[in-house]
């Protein structure tokens, strides 16, 4: 299929829904909570996806800017968005000083860091008051000034996150077809070769997980001012990290639209099953989201868009020629 | 204040021994085919539900509970390796690591939907009173677990380095298509490899659930503490995840008995970012 066909479907189809939607608060809800998924997958394809450097942690990214959000507002009484960019700061931060040391290792090694890292700082956060511990933080019930960003329809949500995701991607688009998106690349597929060839491997990686660490703490601030509220396991818990690599993976890694390809498909089955399977449907959820990820790993490694945009070309097999001894 | 903490220190070398022993099989499999599995956590809970099971519907101990645990944890490795990790090992790296963590969320939320979230324990006095040494106090359970842990720890070292099957999954570890064209199959090996690592966490689990809670997001944590005995232990060394595990025993019993139970855990972690930042070879593995 044509890239740019079908790029311009999945744009187009967003632009409309909004007006498919009308009268369907509970859709107009999904539409958001997809879109918002993408930010946060499409922020992880930076280092995850392009750089071949498969964190598992970014929920210390995730949940930095919803509790930077929520803290200004519990603690100071500002409007959480006043938090936002104070999150985003200190997730860039925390990157810098995770990454200088992680980054050097490679493969399994930095995702297994990374996890560590998460559930570090999410036991941290947990005995932590000022940021009310394991209990969680409120924001605003209602909206006192327009700051605050409180709306009681999910619309006004989805102009908002569609706005962050253009930016995003544009900003993604843009890293693709730039120097450092070709030193990113290089790096994914042989980090020796790169490196020998005068790509300042570590310092290009260590800018894509600050830009990445930057923009998923403005997904996490999105989500605190959608819902509202934020607790140690909705802002750090290590699903949350999972949920951005498998989005990204399920629809193409290292692909612009691969996250919100992989968006678009599990937000909505989550959703529904959540809904047809009720309260004890918070584990087969995850059963479901498990089952799918394997079959994902096993039969599609390389995602559906790649699957989409190579039909007609013969499949690339990366990687199959190093381990012969697995045939 | 001394007895306190030679107490301290005791049980977390009986506690080591078992990290040891279920960290042991993950770093076999990852020296042997550079394969994480991030659902190794969930191998030991998979043990520990399997342990109250045993409790439970046939009255059985730790003496019947070990062992069918051991097969049934065996026999779900062997499969997990022929159904799934055969073939993401040509994948990408991603496909890898998506492969065993799309697996450990498949086990942890089964658990979770047909157990539900509460915690199960195994009766405190299964096993009997308390042993009093000196001024320490053992609990059975615990001392039961450390001494098992310790021996099969050293049994599958003994494995892996003085039998003939030993030697054959070290030749495929190092260079399987040599291997192969000395009539060993790499396959055979390798699914062997995870056999015996899965059976050596279904020892570990059964062992655990009779001194700790067992519920469907415990095995988060102690994958935890695997990749941490693993990485400190050095990737593939069963004698340094033996070392790296009592280890983490005992500085995991001190920081909670010094600094405060919270934070056993915030130690371990550090621990382990420190270790892979300073040695990440670990102090047995080949650089």
């Amino acid at each position: 299929m044509r890239p740019r066909f079908l790029y311009g479907a999945i744009g187009a189809l967003i632009l409309i829904y909004p007006l498919l939607t009308i009268g369907a608060p509970v859709y107009q809800r999904l539409g958001a909570l997809v879109l918002l998924a993408a930010v946060g997958a499409s922020a992880w394809n930076l280092i995850g996806g392009y750089a071949g450097q498969v964190s598992v942690g970014h929920a210390v990214f995730f949940g930095a800017g919803a509790y930077a959000a929520l803290a200004v507002y519990s603690n100071f009484g500002l409007p959480p968005l006043a938090g936002v960019p104070l999150g985003a700061l200190i997730a860039v931060l925390i990157a810098a000083l995770i990454g200088m040391p992680t980054l050097r290792l490679s493969g399994h090694y930095f995702s297994m860091a990374t996890i560590a890292v998460a559930e570090l700082v999410r036991v941290l956060i947990t005995n932590w008051d000022w940021v009310g511990g394991a209990q969680g933080m409120s924001g605003p019930a209602v909206s006192r000034t327009p700051l605050d960003l409180t709306f009681t329809s999910a619309l006004p949500y989805y102009y908002i996150f569609l706005a962050v995701l253009a930016a995003l991607l544009w900003l993604t688009w843009r890293i693709e077809g730039s120097r450092m998106g070709f030193y990113l690349r290089a790096i994914k597929d042989s980090e020796r070769a790169a490196r020998s060839l005068g790509v300042a491997a570590g310092r290009y990686k260590l800018y894509a997980y600050m830009l990445s660490a930057g923009l998923t703490a403005l997904a996490g601030s999105l989500y605190a001012l959608m819902f509202g509220f934020i607790d140690p396991d909705s802002g750090f818990g290590i699903l949350i990290s999972v949920k951005m690599l498998i989005m990204a993976a399920l629809g193409g890694s290292g692909l612009l639209l691969g996250p919100l390809v992989g968006a678009m498909i599990l937000v909505p089955l989550e959703e529904i099953s959540n809904s047809l399977l009720g309260g004890r449907g918070a584990g087969l959820t995850f059963v479901v989201y498990g089952a799918i990820i394997v079959v994902i790993a096993r039969f599609l490694p390389n995602g559906i868009l790649a699957v989409l945009l190579h039909s007609g070309k013969p499949p690339s097999k990366p990687a199959a020629a190093e381990q012969p001894h697995a045939a | 204040m001394s007895a306190i903490l030679l107490q301290v220190i005791v049980s977390g070398l009986l506690i080591g021994a078992v990290y040891a022993l279920f960290s042991s099989g993950l770093t076999l499999i990852w020296g042997m085919m550079n394969v994480i599995n991030f659902a190794h956590g969930d191998f030991v809970m998979l043990a520990m539900y399997t342990a109250f099971i045993v409790w439970t519907a046939f009255g059985g101990g730790p003496a019947a509970a070990v062992p069918v645990a051991a097969i049934i944890l065996a026999t779900i490795g062997v499969l997990s390796y022929f159904l799934l990790v055969r073939h993401i090992m040509r994948g990408p790296m991603l496909a890898q690591i998506l492969g065993t963590f799309g697996l450990a969320l498949l086990l942890r939320y089964s658990a979770f939907w047909y157990f539900g979230a509460n915690f199960k324990t195994l009766p405190d006095d299964m096993l009997g009173a308390p042993f009093v040494v000196g001024s320490i106090r053992i609990d059975a359970p615990r001392l039961l677990a450390g001494t098992v842990g310790l021996l099969v720890t050293l049994m599958l070292h003994l494995l892996l380095t003085r039998s003939a099957l030993g030697s054959r999954m070290l030749a495929v570890s190092e260079d399987a298509t040599a291997a192969q064209l000395m009539g060993i199959r790499p396959e055979r090996m390798q699914a062997v490899a995870w056999a015996l690592a899965a059976g050596a966490t279904g020892i570990a689990g059964a062992l655990i659930a009779t001194f700790f809670y067992t519920s469907p997001t415990v095995g988060e944590t102690l994958a935890i503490v695997a990749f941490v005995t693993v990485a400190f232990g050095g990737f593939g060394s069963v004698p340094g995840a033996l070392v790296a595990g009592l280890l983490i025993g005992v500085i995991e019993g001190l920081s909670a008995f010094l600094i405060g139970p919270v934070y056993k855990d915030v130690v371990v972690y550090l621990l382990f970012v420190l270790v892979l930042w300073i040695r990440p070879q670990g102090l047995m593995g080949k650089a």
